[in-house]
This record gives structure tokens, sequence and C-alpha cells, in this order.
């Protein structure tokens, strides 16, 4: 019940709320309220797989509402041994509330919410799907634009690994998004996530080339051409650094356009963008911190108050 | 002459008939029939069928098959007619359905699915997003099956 797989665990009713929560709990975000609403409960952060911003911001979410956390890391424990995922979630299962997990295999986050009670979180889930994420991004464009509704919105990079771009084009489509994806070829979108996106009624376009669509758009979704992922490194080498965006490029971008990112970036995000109006990725960054409160308190069955005060 | 007269009748067993021309083989493996002393089998492959043009037909003597073997049949042969034969008479048909979702018949071929670490001990899933065309999903890592390479991925 409390679990968050894919976006398909969300109704659309359920993302709103879940964002209008986000946006009372702010000020705790901030640390300008304290408002202990998860006294007593710990999460279990589970990181498989690196992270800077996802551990943090769950980490950070869960201590401004009071909450406790506990860190499991694959090097020094008993995953370097050979345990097995099955394993390990039986001891999270008796020791939290709550966990998050990513994972570098695809399905680890739903092959944990089948072999434990407590409610699980996907943090990343290989090339799978990052929903805390997609949250977090729709958060950020909410803010932005006033709505969720009718937006052009291009994904551009690594949309074949990118799992940030399966889950969030997942969800814009079901809010009546026009998408535009832009990756060389060898790292389109998987057909199976464009078949679905097709038949949840987007409108969705492929290309390889960048700037013709910059115009037009409301959101310009950069991904990094992620090297881990890769079986063999001549393969990265042929498409690593194919797209830069520059502040050149923004020069007829319609004013309200925002540019983000998942970070981190390497070069296909200049540093030129980031003192323009449009840049909004260290600001979605931080945005990780009230979203993931929001979906904590969700998953715990803990209401948020009316009116969240100073 | 029948297509099902083609080789002898049996007197107890299964008869398969109107599997898809040329799948006999694969039926076999599919129904572990392909290993190991199994009853006696008689096959035919490629021959006329007013239904389908041409099809394969199977007769397994002294064994009846049971629901979860017909499961695993619907993966390859989801439109065959499947007759219990007991004392050289058909004593029961039975009717090949496909369900929501697959649990421990196939495993995921994609290399990086968690399913892949066979110490892992929960079951194996699909599920199934259309019969016809057929289109399996894993319903952990999500992705799509490939229905040529099935049978290689039988458990």
């Amino acid at each position: 019940m409390g679990d968050l797989i894919t976006m398909d665990d969300l109704t659309n009713e359920e993302i709103l709320q879940v964002l209008d929560n986000a946006r009372k709990l702010l000020p705790v975000a901030k640390g300008d309220v304290y408002l202990p609403l998860l006294q007593g409960k710990v999460l279990g952060n589970l990181f498989f797989e690196n992270s800077t911003r996802t551990r943090m911001s769950f980490e950070t979410a869960m201590k401004r509402l009071g909450g406790e956390v506990l860190n499991l890391s694959s090097i020094g424990s008993s995953v370097a041994k050979g345990e097995t995922l099955y394993d390990t979630m039986q001891m999270v299962d008796g020791y939290a509330d709550i966990a998050v997990i990513r994972h570098p295999n695809q399905g680890a986050a739903q092959y944990s919410a089948d072999a434990v009670n407590i409610p699980i979180l996907n943090g990343g889930d290989g090339a799978g799907n990052h929903p805390t994420q997609t949250m977090l991004d729709l958060f950020t464009i909410r803010e932005a634009h006033g709505s969720l509704e009718g937006l052009h919105v291009m994904m551009v990079g690594d949309l074949r690994y990118g799992r940030t771009t399966h889950s969030l084009s997942h969800a814009l489509v079901r809010f009546g998004a026009k998408i535009t994806l832009v990756s060389p070829e060898s790292l389109r979108m998987p057909d199976e996530i464009v078949s679905d996106l097709k038949n949840h009624g987007g409108e969705i376009n492929e290309t390889e080339e960048m700037s013709s669509s910059i115009d037009s758009a409301d959101v310009i979704y950069m991904t990094r051409i992620q090297k881990e992922r890769f079986p063999d490194e001549d393969e990265y080498i042929k498409v690593a650094g194919i797209y830069k965006l520059i502040e050149d490029d923004l020069s007829s971008a319609k004013a309200g356009m925002i540019v983000m990112h998942p970070l981190p970036r390497v070069n296909e995000l200049h540093a030129s963008v980031d003192s323009t109006k449009h840049a909004r990725y260290f600001q979605q960054a931080f945005n990780g911190v009230p979203t993931r409160m929001a979906l904590l308190c969700r998953s715990l069955g803990v209401k948020i108050p009316k009116k969240v005060n100073k | 002459m029948s297509e099902m007269r083609r080789v002898t009748a049996i007197c107890n067993g299964t008869a398969i008939d109107h599997i898809p021309s040329g799948h006999a083989l694969q039926v076999l493996k599919m129904l572990r029939l392909d290993v190991g002393r199994s009853n006696p089998i008689s096959m035919v492959m490629n021959v006329p069928s007013g239904k389908m043009g041409r099809k394969d037909v199977l007769k397994i003597e002294d064994r009846e098959l049971n629901q979860e073997e017909l499961d695993r049949l619907a993966l390859i042969a989801p439109k065959a007619s499947v007759a219990i034969i007991r004392n050289y008479h058909v004593a029961e048909k039975r009717t090949i359905e496909l369900g929501s979702e697959l649990i421990n018949i196939v495993r995921c071929s994609f290399s990086n699915c968690i399913t892949q670490n066979p110490r892992e001990p929960l079951p194996h899933k699909l599920k199934i997003i259309s019969a016809d065309p057929m289109i399996l999903r894993c319903s952990y890592c999500g992705k799509n099956q490939n229905i040529d390479e099935i049978v290689d991925f039988i458990i």
C-alpha cells in the first residue's frame, strides 16, 4: 500500500496531493520550522549503488521530521559477502519502519517490496525507475509553471539507461505533455516505454537533434551519458559529449522555460547556463527534501497539518 | 486420411492438435518431455490443416497433461486443442487458458534483472500484457521478453 516502485503506484490525484503537501513542508525542509511528525520512526537507507542527492535528501527529510535513519551500503556489509537481497531485506524489515533502496539490478525495488512488510521506496533500480526523483521533478516543474498540464518537455541525453527520464515521461504523459526525446540512436528510450507512453495518449517525438525544439520547450531536461552503464567503453566514447547545452543556445527560448538536470552533470550542461533565469537544477536538487518528506509521510500514513506555520 | 491418423492411435495419453507449424519440438521442450526417459511420443510436423494452413501434432502415450503443463503450452501454442485419450477414445477435451501472470514457469531473460541471481528465492513472475500477439513483461524489472527465445528461459 505504501510502496512507491514505479509511477503507476500513484494516481494523478495522489501525485498532486503529495506535491501540495511538499509545498506545505517547505519551511520544515529549510529548517525554519521543526515539525517532528515522524518522531520514533526509523528509515532504512539502503544504497547498493553510489548516490549523493537521493541518500542525503532522504536523510535530511527524515531528520527534519524528527525521525531516525539507518544507513547501509554494500561495502562493509554482508552484501559484500554474497548475501541475497531477500535475506538483507528480512533484516531491514525488523530494523526499520520504512526503507528506500537503490540497487544496480533492475527490478530490485519491486523484489524488495515483495520480500518484506514495511513500505519500500524505489531510489533507483539499475536502468529501471526512479519515482521519488520524478516527484521532485514534478514539484519543480509545477512550481515554475503553476501546473503540470499540457507542457512541452524535452528530454536530452541518455534515454536508454536514464531511469529518471523513464519515470518522468510516464508521469508527464498522464498530464497531457508533449515530449520530445533527444538522444543518439544507441541511447534511444526503450521500445516498451515509448509504446507505453503512446498508449497513454502521449505526443512523443524522437530525434537526434536538440536545437530545433528549444524555442518551443517549457522544460529542457538534460541528462548525463552514464559511463558506468555501458557494457563497452568504445560504445561510450562514440556518444560521450554529443550534447552540450550552453547559454547561447537559450537566446530565443521562452521566457518561462526552465532547464533541469537530475545531476551529477559532466559536459552536457555548461556552467554558463547557471546564471541564466532558466537554470533550475540546484533548486531541483533542494526540492528533493520537501518532496521526500511528503512521500515518507504518505507511505507511513502520517497526516500533514493543514497549515505549517513558522 | 485424417492428419491425426498419420500415426497410430494411442490407447491412453494426450493428443495435442493444432500446434503452430514447426513448433512441436519447442512444445516438447516446454513440457520438459525432451529429456531423460520420457514416455513414447509420436510427432507429425507441417501437415495440412483446414484451420491453420499447416500444423504440428503430438501424441504422448500414458501421460495426461496437468493444468500447469497446459499453462506452459499456452505460451507457444495458445490455440492448440488438447484431448485426453483413454482406451482409444477421447475422454476429455481440455482448454488452454492464459492467466494474467506466469509464476515460476519462465524466468526473465534480461541480464541485469534482480532475478538473474539463482540464489534469490522469490518466484519468477511474468505478466501477460497481451495474448495475441503474445507480450510478456517481467513483474520485477519491467522488461518485455523476446517470445521467439522464450523456450530457452523455461524453468
